[in-house]
């Protein structure tokens, strides 16, 4: 188990000019031993790219990565004792389940009776033990990945344990489960788990930190609760939540601040100048109209989610929703309706980087 | 629209009808001539008598053809055993991509572009003795090399021509076999610490299961008819060293007109050949039975 310091940069083109040409823009971070981590972003932002990095099945174009202060930019995952799990099953097909668990353990040459404890151990936590003398080329796919899982868990020395999208063809039943159970196994095993992910729920529930991504550029790293109350960029704010962040466009000039040719009076110092406001639809209150500091809105949906009501309205050409909770009393369609913009809550924004 | 309900409609054989005339005439009537052959004693075209088994019989009797069948399935085991590692051995070692892999690619392929009876004369003069580069170069090593003169050169001599001319064949369905291996297979037993010979043991050969038993039928077959290249090659000698099944049965149907037995031994032949796929294919199927029951790779 390990520290992991990354300061590097990474292009698959020889000779990278301009942002574009690099899958990772120059970063700068560290991973805590023994942290729950995920990697968020949507597909092509350099997650995997990041990932592989670490393990060392790509050297990095330029910079260097660090295992508990040691140099490892060009260590062979061997070397690393890192594992990890792809996005698809990765399994040998001619060996038994047991001996695909072995595989790793055996490889290292790990003495048979500590190979037989631990495959029994790993076996009973995926409730594989009744299925390790099967092939395992003839199971289906999600207990396929549930053995390259297990792969990736059965060696209790490794520096980490990293994911790529482990979960993509499990079914969603079973992705709960195996989701906390992982969280279960780093309680236990207090392993370094990196967790790469598109999936927002995933990340926010199996990590204690969450680093989001876009464009190859580590956006924010933060607690669950950061990323959701104070995002640092506005693809963070509007990435994560259902439905994001609302934006609206606002201008301070002499100290007061115009939303939508309205005077507002925020609660807070702001420099003059373009800004951006940030709620999100949770904190969006919905007041009659007229009332002191809010915007006149025109409502022009409302949507039974279920276990929340969504009100789409308009405010001078710009669409927000607001959740309500699923027993308030929603307004008709093309009601007049004032919306509370303001707000300890709310964040706003400059150049799309949060500044207060 | 249920499948079950479909209505019945007798045109549809009209459809078949050309496939069926083609096959008729390209193999059942062909192979019919060949039983009616086999059956009766043809004297001259007007008087032929029927003799029933006679002719089977004969030919099974036949010491020179149980030389031919012995020499046959060596020769055939020989070339398996030899030809697959070999293709194996070339394909892993030929490069993934790029311009390096296409051009390796044109060059393996070379020899499967050469006309057999053409490979039977290269490899005349590359082994003769006066000129030839290889029997010239075996007598300055002072091996007495001649493979019109010595049993075992002749047969040395038209084995190695065929590992030649057909090794690329099964080097590029092994290749084949070797590029559609996905990525994260060769990632994952990095992360496993497997060795090379773990990649190879418990990744690349399954995977190249199914290519590597087409390879292995192609190759069995082919051999097991093989004719021209030994034929320009020794012409079946010295004595009957590298007489083949296929040259025996020319010599009795073309070179004595012993139509009969040579229609007799012809379906033989094919009985023996269908029977060795037969039993190759099943073996082959029986290995990866559990592979085949799991459906994502």
């Amino acid at each position: 188990m390990s520290r992991i310091d990354l300061d590097l940069a990474h292009s698959y083109k020889p000779n990278p000019k301009e942002d574009a040409d690099y899958a990772l823009l120059p970063l700068k971070m560290s991973f805590e031993d023994g942290g729950a981590y995920a990697l968020l972003g949507p597909s092509g932002c350099g997650k995997t790219t990041m990932l592989n990095i670490m393990s060392g099945l790509l050297v990095p174009s330029h910079g260097s990565v660090k295992f508990d202060g040691q140099d490892m930019t060009r260590a062979t995952p061997q070397q690393r004792n890192i594992a990890q799990v792809f996005q698809f099953p990765v399994i040998y097909d001619t060996m038994t389940v047991a001996e695909n668990l072995a595989f790793p353990l055996k490889n290292r040459k790990v003495p048979a009776h500590q190979i037989q404890a631990r495959v029994g151990q790993i076996a009973e936590m995926l409730e594989m033990s009744h299925q390790l003398d099967m092939r395992a080329a003839g199971l289906s796919a999600d207990q396929k990945q549930k053995i390259s899982l297990g792969r990736g868990l059965v060696r209790p020395d490794v520096s980490a344990v990293l994911f790529d999208e482990p979960l993509t063809v499990i079914d969603p039943h079973l992705k709960w489960q195996l989701r906390r159970k992982l969280k279960q196994i780093h309680h236990e095993l207090k392993l370094t788990l990196i967790y790469v992910t598109h999936d927002q729920v995933e990340a926010l529930t199996f990590a204690d930190q969450v680093v989001v991504m876009t464009r190859g550029k580590v956006v924010q790293m933060g607690t669950p609760e950061a990323l959701f109350e104070q995002p640092a960029h506005t693809f963070v704010g509007h990435f994560i939540g259902s439905p994001g962040m609302n934006f609206l466009p606002a201008n301070v000039t002499d100290g007061a601040l115009n939303v939508g040719g309205l005077g507002l009076s925020a609660d807070r110092e702001l420099p003059a100048g373009d800004l951006k406001l940030g709620i999100r639809p949770e904190y969006l209150r919905l007041v009659p109209v007229g009332a002191i500091g809010a915007l006149p809105a025109t409502v022009r949906q409302v949507q039974d989610i279920g276990t929340y009501l969504l009100v789409t309205c308009d405010v001078a050409g710009q669409t927000l929703k607001a959740r309500l909770a699923p027993d308030a009393t929603p307004p008709a369609v093309g009601e007049r309706v004032g919306l509370q913009v303001l707000g300890e809550h709310t964040c706003y924004y400059k150049n799309e980087e949060l500044m207060a | 629209m249920s499948v079950t309900t479909k209505p019945v409609n007798q045109k549809a054989w009209f459809l078949i009808l050309p496939v069926f005339i083609c096959v008729a005439f390209s193999a059942i009537l062909p192979l019919m001539t060949v039983v009616n052959y086999s059956v009766q004693d043809i004297i001259s075209p007007e008087r032929r008598v029927f003799v029933g088994t006679e002719w089977f019989a004969a030919v099974m009797r036949d010491q020179d053809l149980h030389a031919a069948l012995w020499n046959q399935l060596k020769f055939s085991l020989a070339v398996l055993l030899l030809e697959i590692p070999l293709g194996i051995a070339l394909a892993l070692s030929m490069p993934a991509a790029g311009w390096k892999a296409s051009a390796t690619l044109v060059i393996v392929a070379l020899s499967l572009l050469i006309p057999w009876n053409v490979v039977g004369t290269i490899w005349q003069i590359f082994g003769r003795a006066d000129i030839g580069l290889m029997g010239a170069t075996l007598q300055r090593l002072g091996i007495e090399y001649s493979y019109t003169g010595d049993a075992l050169h002749a047969w040395l001599t038209v084995l190695l021509m065929d590992i030649w001319h057909w090794t690329p064949l099964v080097a590029l369905l092994a290749y084949a076999g070797l590029r559609s291996i996905p990525d994260a297979y060769y990632q994952a037993a990095r992360i496993d610490g497997a060795s090379k010979f773990a990649v190879f043991r418990y990744i690349q050969l399954p995977k190249m299961r199914g290519v590597l038993m087409i390879a292995v039928l192609l190759r069995f077959m082919d051999s097991f008819m093989i004719y021209t290249e030994p034929f320009v090659l020794t012409g079946g000698g010295p004595g009957n060293a590298t007489t083949f099944l296929s040259q025996y049965l020319t010599q009795k149907a073309v070179g004595q007109f012993d139509l009969g037995p040579a229609a007799a031994f012809s379906l033989i032949y094919f009985l023996i050949i269908l029977l060795f796929c037969f039993v190759l294919y099943n073996w082959m199927q029986r290995l990866g039975q559990t592979e085949k029951e799991g459906g994502h790779e």
